[in-house]
């Protein structure tokens, strides 16, 4: 059994709650506890039909105003996968939202109702996507029964965004049409689309191949922490404790740490206290090396022959999420893993209008929501891959030093 | 470039995924996030510590950390908020555990800061410190100054656990703000507070109950014997069963009876609820809680009945 990560995106009224509603229902993962609680707050609605979208609204503030606030982390199994579903809300903050839980993602569902067809919100979702570069994409063409079940306006809504899909360089899109309101074809395939030859969405979701998205080729390793025990019997221990985001090690590797570029071998690979001849992502192991070199927190070892770019001074795609501007010459701190720089963002190359993909104008200052293409440097140079390439090395967080919050997320081009 | 393979080339196509030696089972994916998520912790405070109640999912945390940090000693104390409403079953396994590992354990009374500082407990029939452990949590906090508490809470639990981040600031009276978390991207956790405030970090979010079972089935880790159905006298109220101790007011009427129970969290004598159950191996547990058709704190947790934002509530005034 292995694990996917997704992401829903729609606005208020594609049925988005409905469909993870319908999810958890019909593969029985929401309890009989939490059910009664939802039908003890729905009596208090006026239309008095069960509504599963509370399933999602943990707050008091959202179930008292019919919103959601934030992400909210929703989880079910089948015999095949776990599954991690990431809820973000679709009005207020939602670049930021959206962009955060894409950021794990390994899929997104995006919900069209099939009476709209492709709107600026779809075209705003998949840009985001696109952007974080979720590997799948399941275009899930709601509210069919309000279009007859019209295989026409499906085609319709099909070719529209294949055509989008193909100027956002989106790898692998599906397609399915769907009524999440009745579960026809979300867990078990529907007879109201004869039409229809794909799987349901359950189907779709249990089977996309997800190992493939983890990059074995490009070994990269962030140093998080030094085991040094000092004691006695383990005098020499020296481990440099950390997760394999991407590739392969194995004992003998050659190896180059970053952004120092001193090199050694690699001695002794474990996992679990257990010695191993080799070790791949997203394993968290220890990694010993042949030669006492100067290692710490932050640092990335690579293999010496398939190294990440060390510079500092790159362009990113930057989406601000603070509330307070960023202004070319802001001062912050970036993360990126385990390391933390000083950075400078020097200035803005233009503005993405979200909506249309369209550049428009440097705007003098980003704000909340704001997707801009920008040019950080930072204090000392990084080790980093380019995002689209290795998400897992190429994607950074602004931390504004003065109230400590998190503040942008860098796409590293 | 490298030579090195890909996860298509050298896997073994297995009804049509690949089952070779280079993918992660969803168990394996977890705890390597948890892993990573305990050591961010170490990389990044300077006096951490580990939030340890004798309860499961406290216990995997213990058994992640040894994972995380052997041979080494854990860069944490492992820190126990006694309630005095603990089952003794608990208090013996926390001791133990702490001895075995060889790790410190910080012990702190909710009864000593009651005196100390005139608290008013709670009257009734089911009288719960659950409220006052919080005062003891913040104290403790303060006497050794923590800047980060890991707790065994998961998303799964309750619906505003299923909003809170990973890394989760609290202000100087460990309160949490729903509505000012930080946006937690990829997996870059930023710890960075002022002082006075901490963060509660919650390495095992992501897991569901049934995965902690399965986990502690697959490492074969040792449990407090509460887990397992044994014979217990119990008081049957309001359709929960609650074990009868010097912490529970028995008036006429009461329906005390012997019956085989098991736990399935463990928390306060007062606020958990037992389960009847005749399962007595790790097997039997998971088939049950596959079967159930209650959730975990549904089922056992009384404090969790008050109202709709019960841990809502809690949360914002500093509670785990």
């Amino acid at each position: 059994m292995d694990l996917l990560r997704f992401i829903t995106a729609g606005s208020v009224d594609d049925g988005k709650s409905t469909l993870i509603g319908r999810l958890l229902y019909d593969s029985k993962s929401i309890m009989i506890d939490q059910l009664e609680a939802i039908e003890k707050q729905t009596k208090n609605r006026e239309d008095g039909e069960i509504d599963l979208a509370l399933l999602t609204d943990g707050l008091r503030a959202e179930r008292e105003q019919g919103i959601t606030i934030d992400v909210a982390y929703k989880y079910f199994s089948t015999p095949k996968r776990k599954f991690i579903i990431a809820d973000a809300p679709g009005h207020i903050q939602y670049t930021r939202n959206m962009v955060t839980g894409a950021s794990n993602a390994d899929l997104a569902i995006i919900l069209v109702d099939a009476r709209n067809g492709v709107v600026e919100q779809t075209r705003r979702h998949s840009i985001i996507a696109s952007l974080l570069n979720i590997p799948h994409v399941v275009v899930a063409v709601n509210k069919m029964d309000l279009v007859d079940y019209s295989q026409e306006a499906y085609i319709k809504i099909v070719g529209d965004y294949a055509a989008m899909a193909e100027t956002l360089g989106l790898k692998d899109v599906t397609y399915i049409p769907l009524v999440a309101l009745t579960g026809d074809n979300v867990v078990d395939k529907s007879g109201k689309f004869p039409w229809y030859e794909g799987e349901s969405l359950l189907h779709i979701l249990e089977n996309v191949h997800v190992e493939r998205d983890i990059n074995l080729t490009d070994a990269r390793f962030p140093v998080q922490y030094v085991i040094r025990p000092q004691t006695d019997d383990l005098h020499d221990y020296r481990g440099y404790a950390g997760k394999i985001v991407s590739g392969i090690y194995k004992k003998g590797d050659a190896i180059t740490v970053l952004p120092s570029g001193l090199t050694s071998t690699i001695q002794r690979i474990e996992l679990a206290g257990k010695e191993v001849e080799e070790a791949f992502a997203p394993q968290s192991v220890v990694l010993h090396l042949e030669d006492d070199i100067d290692i710490s927190r932050g640092d990335v070892i690579a293999l010496s022959n398939n190294q990440p770019q060390t510079a500092n001074e790159f362009e990113v795609f930057l989406c601000w999420m603070g509330t307070k501007p960023m202004a070319p010459g802001n001062k912050y701190l970036l993360q990126i893993n385990s390391r933390v720089v000083r950075a400078v963002v020097k200035d803005i190359e233009y503005k993405l209008n979200v909506n249309s993909l369209q550049k428009e104008p440097a705007p003098e200052q980003a704000g909340l929501n704001d997707v801009v293409k920008a040019t950080i440097k930072t204090a000392a140079p990084i080790p980093f891959d380019s995002y689209k390439k290795l998400r897992v090395n190429g994607g950074a967080i602004l931390i504004d030093e003065t109230s400590n919050v998190t503040v942008g997320a860098c796409m590293i081009e | 470039m490298t030579a090195a393979p890909t996860a298509t080339l050298n896997n073994n196509m297995v009804n049509g995924r690949p089952s070779g030696k280079y993918s992660l089972d969803y168990l394996d994916q977890l705890e390597s996030e948890s892993i990573h998520i305990l050591r961010e912790v170490a990389g990044q405070f300077e006096k951490p510590a580990l939030l340890f109640s004798g309860g499961k999912d406290s216990i995997v945390l213990v058994h992640l950390a040894l994972r995380a940090f052997r041979p080494g000693k854990f860069p944490f104390p492992l820190v126990h908020i006694d309630t005095g409403h603990n089952f003794p079953e608990a208090l013996r396994f926390r001791d133990d555990l702490a001895a075995a590992l060889g790790e410190k354990l910080v012990v702190r009374k909710v009864e000593d800061t009651i005196k100390a500082k005139g608290l008013t407990e709670q009257k009734g029939k089911l009288a719960s410190r659950n409220a006052l452990q919080t005062f003891t949590l913040l104290d403790t906090i303060e006497e050794f100054k923590f800047d980060a508490c890991i707790g065994g809470a998961r998303r799964d639990e309750e619906k505003a656990r299923a909003k809170e981040r990973i890394f989760s600031v609290r202000d100087e009276f460990g309160q949490w703000d729903p509505k000012l978390q930080r946006p937690e991207l990829w997996n870059t956790y930023n710890g960075r507070i002022h002082k006075g405030e901490n963060v509660r970090v919650f390495p095992i979010s992501n897991w569901t109950e049934l995965d902690v079972w399965n986990y502690i089935r697959r490492h074969n880790i040792e449990l407090p014997s509460i887990y397992f159905a044994h014979e217990r006298e119990v008081l049957e109220y309001q359709g929960q069963l609650v074990a009868t101790s010097e912490f529970i007011q028995l008036e006429e009427g009461d329906v005390v009876s012997v019956k085989k129970v098991r736990y399935r969290t463990v928390g306060d004598m007062t606020c958990t609820a037992a389960v009847e159950s005749s399962a007595d191996s790790l097997d039997d547990i998971i088939n049950e809680i596959i079967a159930t058709k209650t959730s975990e704190r549904g089922e056992t947790r009384i404090d969790d009945r008050v109202s709709e934002a019960a841990m809502e509530d809690r949360k914002k005034g500093g509670y785990f």
